[in-house]
């Protein structure tokens, strides 16, 4: 890849927006929120970030923020990951890897299902049956 | 310890926001032996009794987790630095910033592998709020140009850097300086 200059990059998020007002957005704001403290960083949670990115992106999710917050008081469970999105109850995933974030945005944040095996925190137990 | 050198310093980046800095800089140089890190941010800063406590393992101030006995974000540097014939050192004035310099020696065989830089500096780049961050990559003798990240200017061009794609965009940029 040649070197990027700020104009170029201008130019690129110009043609993302583009893209993102021809699209119609399904639903509202998705959230992310990533475990980023010295736990979470020791177990991994770099690698489950760039793994949230890259599926995202290469599904063309417009409408996810991801965001970096300390230790959620987790630690054993580190990297974890709490999802917020409408439709669904927040929940708290933890040994999230780079394999699992794919599955979560594959199967939680685009398909409404729950990725049973990582659930840390919240829904009742009902519904993860 | 850490698993890579990246993740020492991601940790620090997160400790200079969690003391209320705006101002952050970072400055990275590349030598064939080792990789130097300097950071200084404008934070609440440190006395000097709080910051020989910050460098004690079973010391942490109890405010973010009630019930813990350890801190080891600074220490796992310090035993770094020990362990692998680096360097590091800390200053802190209290109301005015903290500043820290250290060195990797990356040809010691007990210094983690460096990791990846890109992923380091676009999640720098994306922690919540309004904080400036100024990266800076140094190399002195391997021919790569030295290059400059500053958060501002780059959440100018693209938005909410929260957003996914806004990230999938500053680490495409961000590679694209690594590279050359």
């Amino acid at each position: 890849m040649a070197k990027m200059t700020l104009e170029e990059l201008r130019k690129l998020r110009a043609g993302e927006k583009q893209a993102l007002s021809n699209r119609e957005i399904e639903g509202k704001e998705v959230q992310v929120i990533i475990g980023m403290g010295t736990c979470g960083i020791a177990a991994g949670a770099k690698e489950t970030m760039d793994g949230f990115v890259n599926t995202i992106n290469a599904n063309g999710l417009k409408n996810v923020t991801i965001r970096q917050t300390g230790c959620m008081g987790l630690c054993y469970a580190e990297p974890t990951v709490e999802v917020k999105m409408a439709g669904m109850a927040d929940t708290i995933y933890g040994n999230v890897d780079a394999e699992v974030a794919k599955k979560i945005v594959e199967h939680h944040i685009m398909n409404k299902r729950l990725v049973n095996k990582h659930i840390f925190d919240k829904p009742a137990a009902d519904i993860t049956q | 310890m850490h698993f890579a050198v990246c993740d020492y310093i991601l940790d620090m980046v997160q400790n200079s926001l969690e003391a209320g800095a705006d101002r952050i800089e970072l400055v990275l140089t590349e030598r064939y032996n080792g990789l130097t890190l300097s950071l200084r941010d404008n934070g609440c800063g440190m006395t000097e009794e709080e910051l020989e406590k910050a460098k004690d393992p079973f010391y942490t101030d109890g405010i973010k987790h009630a019930s813990r006995k350890v801190g080891l974000g600074i220490p796992f540097l310090i035993q770094l630095a020990e362990t692998s014939e680096g360097r590091f050192g800390i200053t802190s004035t209290k109301g005015v910033g903290t500043e820290i310099a250290a060195f990797f020696n990356t040809t010691h065989i007990d210094t983690p592998p460096v990791g990846n830089l890109v992923s380091l500096f676009y999640q720098a780049m994306t922690f919540d709020g309004s904080y400036e961050l100024i990266i800076r990559r140094i190399f002195p003798s391997n021919g790569k140009d030295d290059y400059e990240l500053v958060r501002s200017q780059l959440a100018e061009i693209l938005g909410d850097l929260n957003r996914a794609g806004s990230m999938g965009l500053l680490r495409d940029f961000i590679a694209s300086q690594e590279e050359n």
